[in-house]
């Protein structure tokens, strides 16, 4: 109706990008015109964007051209699927959970709440009395002019998780938001937005999973908005098919004196890509985890940027990757102190395990300080087992493979232990140990 | 505590050992009984924690030469992980950290293991609680450490406290307990050696490696063995550690020169 789709581009390399964008016109407007406007100029940005290369500094070790050779549909909504189908994938400590099946919304799997102090809700049902907030927030933190994927995601937003927690609220359950994927050869874009007011608290869990073994294409964007003193929890697990592709983008804005505390698992994908842009104002604090856990040709890419654009912030960074097989993790982790972003106290450290020699790591740490009076550290390890941990481990009596796999399995539990959902964290360290103890 | 009709633990002859190429022991004798408490004193770089590594079967060392007999087995054939089972226990002077893993979890796995390869029962969760929370009193330690990771975060005391505690659950034939005093206060040390003293028995025995005398005070030992440039150059009673403390290594290395001087004077004689 209101949209128009300009010419896209051709590249050679932009098969799949024309089969979805030739549907965009299609999408039901919002009722919202901020939403039609996000759509409409995320389509025109495309116009000017290509797909990325190995030739871009931000795709130096990720070359997505086994992507780019496949074409992908638009994934087909109205999937039958049931709640007995999913339910092994609800985490009993979350009792509001929002369903997202290939891209689109299943409200019968759905809870949804809306009340004075909390909305947990899908875009197109969003409470008109929100709108304001909505239109506020929604595409103000991703930056789609200059990357392919969120614009993508943007041209095509329909449904969307949307969690607004008002001021001085404090949820204190988590809240699931799931996003199954059932179809091959399909592409998704989620979407999600996370608003939590001023004094507000509340944990998110993001988790990505599959029903079926084939690929295809997973593009989700996540932003998340902390007002002054908000406190957000951000557990991200994305376990996609092996055959998958995920690419996400995640932005976070950090207000005065607001709390971010974030672990993100990479366990599943053929290849996966993960950016996480946090920016941060005066006194504002986050923790930003990690673990990739990968095997066989799987390839994780984390790329995440920590911005403190004002005085005071504190961020701690532990990225960790477990690589087996011919697997390649790759970290790219910068950390910004801007100019005037005095008294910043900054961590970041990155370690990898390599289990056999055919893995392969490419790691990153950057820090760019551009004031004076900041407290900043950064470091990366690639190795082995540590051969005096092993002894220590042997000394008592266990066997090498024990001995190897308990420590394989504490690397990356030292990262899930972060984890505050119970239930989550024992799935994830049976998982760590399983893929541990087959040596991948 | 020296018995009459003790039997023969470890007996080391002749042993030689390298790192990196280097000859770190040159030519050690050592015996050890069951009920015996030994102490290796000596200067830094003289050999001690080496000599312990060499017998717990650390990679990083090889052993160019001599013999080990342990229990009656060739030591030096076993694996780190044989010996253990057949009995050796080292205590680290630098115990690992283990992030991510109970302390509980590791305790029970180490504890199983060698239940398993005694031809005993496993113990359940709930079975080694009971178990291991019995043991802790000997050491004073709180339950807490159970739910902490293994070693992380602990104090220098606290480290130590868990290898006695692991000692105490694995109940060796044989105890080596490297540096197990340096870095303690006066209250740590007297924990950590009021639980080995509890652990010493008739059938088992206790090697101590240490820098200081101090530790002497609380475990006393039945020998106190002077090493020195890869080599065991003296031994003696309880009283000998007095007297290192008192006057220092350099004596018993001028001791040992003068002696072999008179040696090589008869030999021109």
């Amino acid at each position: 109706m209101m949209n128009t789709v300009t010419a896209i581009r051709p590249t050679p390399t932009s098969g799949f990008l024309e089969t979805l964008l030739a549907g965009q016109p299609m999408l039901p407007a919002s009722p919202l015109p901020s939403i039609n406007k996000l759509r409409t100029d995320a389509v025109d940005c495309l116009g000017g964007l290509t797909m990325p290369t190995k030739r871009d500094e931000a795709w130096r070790f990720t070359s997505i051209s086994p992507l780019t050779k496949l074409s992908f549909q638009p994934a087909r909504s109205a999937i039958s699927l049931q709640g007995a189908d999913v339910e092994h994938f609800y985490l009993e400590e979350a009792t509001t959970r929002l369903v997202f099946v290939d891209g689109f919304y299943a409200p019968h799997l759905s809870s949804m709440v809306s009340d004075g102090g909390v909305m947990i809700a899908n875009l197109p049902l969003a409470d008109a009395a929100r709108a304001s907030v909505i239109e506020s927030n929604l595409g103000r933190y991703v930056a789609v002019s200059n990357n392919l994927f969120a614009a993508l995601n943007t041209a095509l937003l329909h449904d969307a998780a949307l969690i607004v927690v008002a001021r001085n609220e404090v949820l204190s359950a988590p809240v699931q938001v799931l996003f199954i994927s059932t179809q091959a050869a399909v592409a998704s874009c989620p979407r999600c937005l996370v608003v939590a007011e001023s004094g507000s608290s509340m944990t998110l869990i993001e988790d990505y999973v599959s029903l079926q073994d084939d690929s295809y294409l997973i593009n989700p964007v996540t932003e998340i908005a902390l007002a002054d003193n908000a406190r957000v929890n951000h557990i991200r697990v994305q376990r996609d098919s092996a055959k998958a592709f995920h690419i996400s983008n995640c932005a976070v804005s950090l207000g005065r004196s607001s709390n971010y505390q974030s672990v993100s698992v990479a366990l599943g994908a053929q290849i996966s890509r993960y950016n996480l842009n946090v920016v941060m104002a005066e006194g504002a604090e986050c923790a930003v985890d990690g673990l990739a856990l990968i095997k066989d040709n799987q390839l994780a890419d984390t790329h995440t940027c920590i911005d403190h654009a004002q005085p005071h912030g504190v961020s701690h960074q532990l990225h960790k990757c477990i690589v087996g097989g011919k697997a390649h993790a790759v970290f790219n982790g910068n950390i910004m102190v801007r100019q005037g972003a005095q008294h910043t106290n900054s961590i970041q450290s990155n370690g990898n395990l390599l289990l056999t020699d055919k893995a392969q790591v490419d790691t990153k740490p950057q820090l760019e300080i551009f004031a004076d009076d900041v407290k900043c550290a950064h470091g990366a390890t690639i190795g082995q087992l540590d051969k005096d941990e092993l002894f220590y481990l042997k000394s008592r009596g266990l066997s090498d493979s024990v001995a190897r796999n308990l420590l394989t399995y504490a690397f990356g539990a030292e990262i899930i232990d972060r984890i505050p959902i119970p239930s989550l964290k024992h799935q994830l360290e049976q998982t760590v140990l399983e893929q541990t103890s087959r040596k991948l | 505590m020296i018995y009459q009709d003790s039997k023969t633990i470890l007996e080391v002859r002749g042993l030689r050992a390298t790192v990196n190429g280097i000859e770190i022991l040159k030519g050690l004798d050592f015996t050890v009984k069951s009920g015996e408490v030994h102490a290796i004193m000596g200067p830094n770089g003289s050999g001690k924690s080496t000599f312990a590594k060499v017998l717990a079967g650390h990679s990083a060392y090889e052993v160019t030469a001599g013999t080990a007999l342990f229990e009656g087995c060739n030591l030096f054939e076993l694996e780190a992980e044989e010996r253990a089972r057949a009995g050796l226990f080292l205590g680290f002077q630098y115990p690992i950290e283990i992030p991510g893993v109970a302390n509980s979890q590791f305790l029970r796995l180490t504890y199983n293991t060698m239940q398993v390869q005694r031809g005993n029962e496993e113990l359940d969760p709930l079975e080694f609680d009971d178990l291991v929370r019995e043991k802790m009193k000997l050491l004073e330690m709180s339950p807490d450490f159970l739910d902490r990771s293994v070693n992380e975060g602990f104090s220098g005391g606290e480290k130590k406290r868990n290898e006695i505690l692991q000692m105490a659950l694995l109940e060796p034939r044989l105890g080596v307990l490297d540096e197990t005093d340096s870095g303690l206060d006066i209250d740590a040390l007297s924990i950590v050696a009021n639980g080995v003293n509890q652990l010493a028995n008739k059938n088992d025995a206790i090697v101590l490696v240490t820098h200081y005398q101090r530790l002497l005070n609380y475990i006393v030992p039945d020998f106190v063995h002077v090493m020195d440039a890869g080599r065991i150059t003296k031994t003696g009673g309880k009283d000998l550690a007095l007297e290192l403390e008192e006057r220092g290594y350099d004596w018993i290395a001028a001791e040992r020169q003068a002696a072999s001087e008179a040696m090589a004077g008869e030999v021109v004689a």
